[in-house]
């Protein structure tokens, strides 16, 4: 996993509640057997009409936001299906940071394992970056997580939470499972207790 | 210090390990894999020289991708890309040594039907699956949610999960259901009343008697939609029908074994005293037939109301109404009564049962759908469909003009060939009205199988109580 410490980019404003991962990317899209190559069909139905031709007042179509590498969004980011192939679309688009009010929980996990950072604020400081994403080329912002601060186009901070453990995970681009192999001695005590204690697991 | 929850219960039996930072290690007893969250997962494994830790937990089916239509197990009918996913769970299955019902096995089916079905979702368990819709096994008071695809690998490695604890929420529907009110009313009213993020953070539990009054059936279809409401997992404590509905199963404890479990099964319920971090209270005699009429589970409302403006709405939910009414092709004042359809789905892990089934064909029988109404019944599973040919229910289907097809997720998420075409509107007993979910442009109202076989008839939403 890539390494997460700081990043400055364009934010691009998605000002819509409920934004699920069946719009983040399409269900004609999990037919892969891959991680990579989602970027292009990111958001596909917001993005792109049936003849496949962009849409051009979808924000990621519009010349200031091609590259962003951050989005800001409204309420509840990233509900419905479980699928990780939302966080690898965003990613493989070059999205590295989400900013909302709330997220989905799947989703919100699914992020850090990918190297992308969702970050929860107040709906006043949602609304200022939406404001700050709004600007175009111009809509430059830095988020620091290790002093877990974002600072925008105006230079004012606003600082945010994050769970330490998934922090120190994030800043070392560290991967679960060698860690957790790590406590192998642990889940055999466990499993040697439990296949005593409910045998017919 | 106050008592436990059920789910407190079940996190402390299957804590592995605690780090210091409070970080946890959560045991998992059952996993379930379907086609289209594994791949990469396995090919994770490969990549890694590691193989999976507990390959006799770990069950696969492949549901979402396969057609729904008879002589399937043809791979002529599946398209190139579906058919290397299934391939893939084909020989992953095989590789690594896991239970594997394929798609000619009578007992394939939505994994979350075939789960329970085959006894290997049981009380006081943890069940994962890289699937939304694992919220379903919290019926049996197991705690089953959902994972992405790393956490799927996290897991066929380690047969473990790093966990923060969830918040407990109660929610707790009282009395008696009113005739023609069904568990698919129930969830999607909760839903309603608080909000597809209110459960966010939280695994809540039901409970009260019109959930105690629900069959087995009935109660995964309320947990099924858990995850619609935001919440990670949703659980019913194990009672007498839950313990009738497991015994005998295939892989049910026997014997000494089963008295054991049974012991154990008797002590999952939340303490008088349990503490808990929010409480919900719906009656269910103001519970009625619901319909949703915009984009969201959330956008419910009573059969017998009208759509409803955008401005009746707070905050960012005056666009998302806008935005919902303008893709489905609704205007407000309009009644929910009056909206034709052309399409009824019946089916998915939300309402594919035999229970379900049975709904459908009760008021179907001796009728007709509607000129021109496409109509279709994907059973949830293999044995759910050859139970409700033995019961003469897919005569009844077939008889009043729907299609009786094969066991799979189908036109829930349209991924396999059964999909709606720009515009067409659906009655569906599936989970998810999203834009673009049944298919492109597709307009999706969900509802339970009495009110959806109901509109087949009519050609329109309908009133369920008109029909009784």
């Amino acid at each position: 996993m890539e390494k997460f410490d700081k990043l400055t980019g364009i934010a691009a404003p998605l000002p819509l509640v409920n934004i699920d991962t069946d719009m983040i990317i399409p269900k004609q899209f999990l037919k892969t057997i891959k991680r990579s190559g989602l970027g292009v069909n990111l958001f596909d139905e917001m993005r792109y009409d049936r003849q496949g031709n962009e849409i051009e007042d979808f924000v990621l179509n519009k010349p200031a936001y091609r590259d962003a590498q951050i989005l800001v969004a409204g309420d509840n980011f990233g509900c419905g299906s479980s699928r990780e192939h939302a966080p690898w679309a965003l990613l493989d688009f070059g999205i590295r940071c989400v900013i909302s009010t709330s997220f989905a929980d799947i989703f919100y996990n699914n992020c850090f394992k990918n190297g992308i950072l969702p970050i929860v604020l107040p709906q006043e400081d949602v609304d200022k970056l939406m404001d700050d994403a709004e600007r175009g080329s111009n809509a430059v912002i830095t988020v620091d997580l290790e002093s877990q601060t974002i600072t925008g186009p105006d230079g004012g901070e606003i600082s945010f939470e994050v769970d330490p453990w998934r922090k120190h995970c994030l800043l070392n681009g560290l991967d679960d499972i060698g860690l957790t192999l790590e406590k192998a001695p642990s889940i055999d005590a466990f499993e040697a207790k439990m296949s005593a204690e409910r045998p017919w697991v | 210090m106050s008592g436990k929850t059920l789910y407190d219960k079940i996190w402390d039996a299957h804590l592995a390990h605690e780090a210091e930072d409070g970080t946890c290690l959560l045991y998992i007893d059952r996993h379930l894999v379907h086609e289209v969250t594994s791949p990469q997962a396995f090919e994770g494994l490969r990549m890694a020289g590691r193989t999976v830790r507990a390959p006799d937990k770990t069950i696969a089916v492949p549901d979402h991708n396969v057609p729904t239509t008879l002589g399937r197990e043809n791979p002529d009918q599946m398209p190139e890309d579906s058919r290397i996913q299934v391939a893939a769970l084909d020989s992953n299955a095989k590789e690594f040594g896991i239970h594997y019902y394929p798609v000619s096995d009578v007992r394939q089916g939505i994994v979350h039907i075939v789960g329970p079905e085959q006894g290997w979702t049981l009380p006081g368990m943890t069940v994962v699956c890289g699937d939304s819709h694992t919220a379903t096994h919290g019926a049996f008071g197991a705690l089953a949610h959902g994972i992405g695809t790393s956490e799927v690998e996290h897991v066929l490695a380690t047969q473990t999960l790093i966990q923060q604890k969830s918040k407990n929420m109660k929610v707790e529907i009282t009395g008696k259901l009113a005739p023609g009110v069904t568990a698919k009313d129930i969830t999607l009213s909760v839903i309603g009343a608080t909000g597809t993020a209110g459960g966010t953070g939280y695994v809540i539990e039901y409970c009260g008697e019109a959930i105690r009054d629900l069959s087995m059936e009935g109660r995964m279809t309320v947990c099924n939609m858990a995850i619609e409401g935001g919440a990670r997992a949703g659980l019913i404590a194990p009672d007498e029908k839950t313990f009738e509905y497991v015994k005998g199963r295939p892989h049910a404890p026997k014997g000494a074994q089963w008295e054991a479990a049974m012991a154990w099964w008797k002590t999952l319920k939340s303490d008088d005293d349990a503490h808990w971090d929010k409480v919900v209270t719906i009656k269910g005699e103001d519970i009625a037939p619901v319909v949703t009429w915009g984009t969201s589970p959330e956008d419910v409302l009573p059969i017998n109301e009208v759509v409803p403006a955008p401005e009746s709405f707070e905050g960012g939910k005056v666009g998302a109404a806008k935005r919902a009414l303008d893709y489905m092709g609704l205007t407000p004042g309009q009644k929910l009564s009056d909206i034709e359809i052309d399409t009824v789905f019946i089916g998915s892990c939300t309402n594919g049962r035999i229970e379900d089934l049975r709904a459908a064909a009760e008021i179907l029988k001796g009728k007709k759908i509607k000129d021109g109404m496409r109509a279709m019944v994907v059973p949830g599973s293999g044995l759910v469909r050859a139970q409700a040919e033995e019961e003469g229910l897919a005569d009844i289907f077939k008889e009043a003009g729907f299609e009786w097809r094969m066991a799979g997720c189908s036109m829930c998420l349209a991924m396999n060939p059964d999909q709606l075409s720009e515009g067409e509107r659906c009655a569906s007993t599936s989970n998810r009205n999203f834009e673009g979910r049944q298919g492109y442009k597709g307009r999706t109202h969900l509802m339970s199988p009495a009110m959806a076989a109901a509109a087949a008839v009519t050609g329109k939403l309908t009133d369920i109580r008109e029909m009784m």
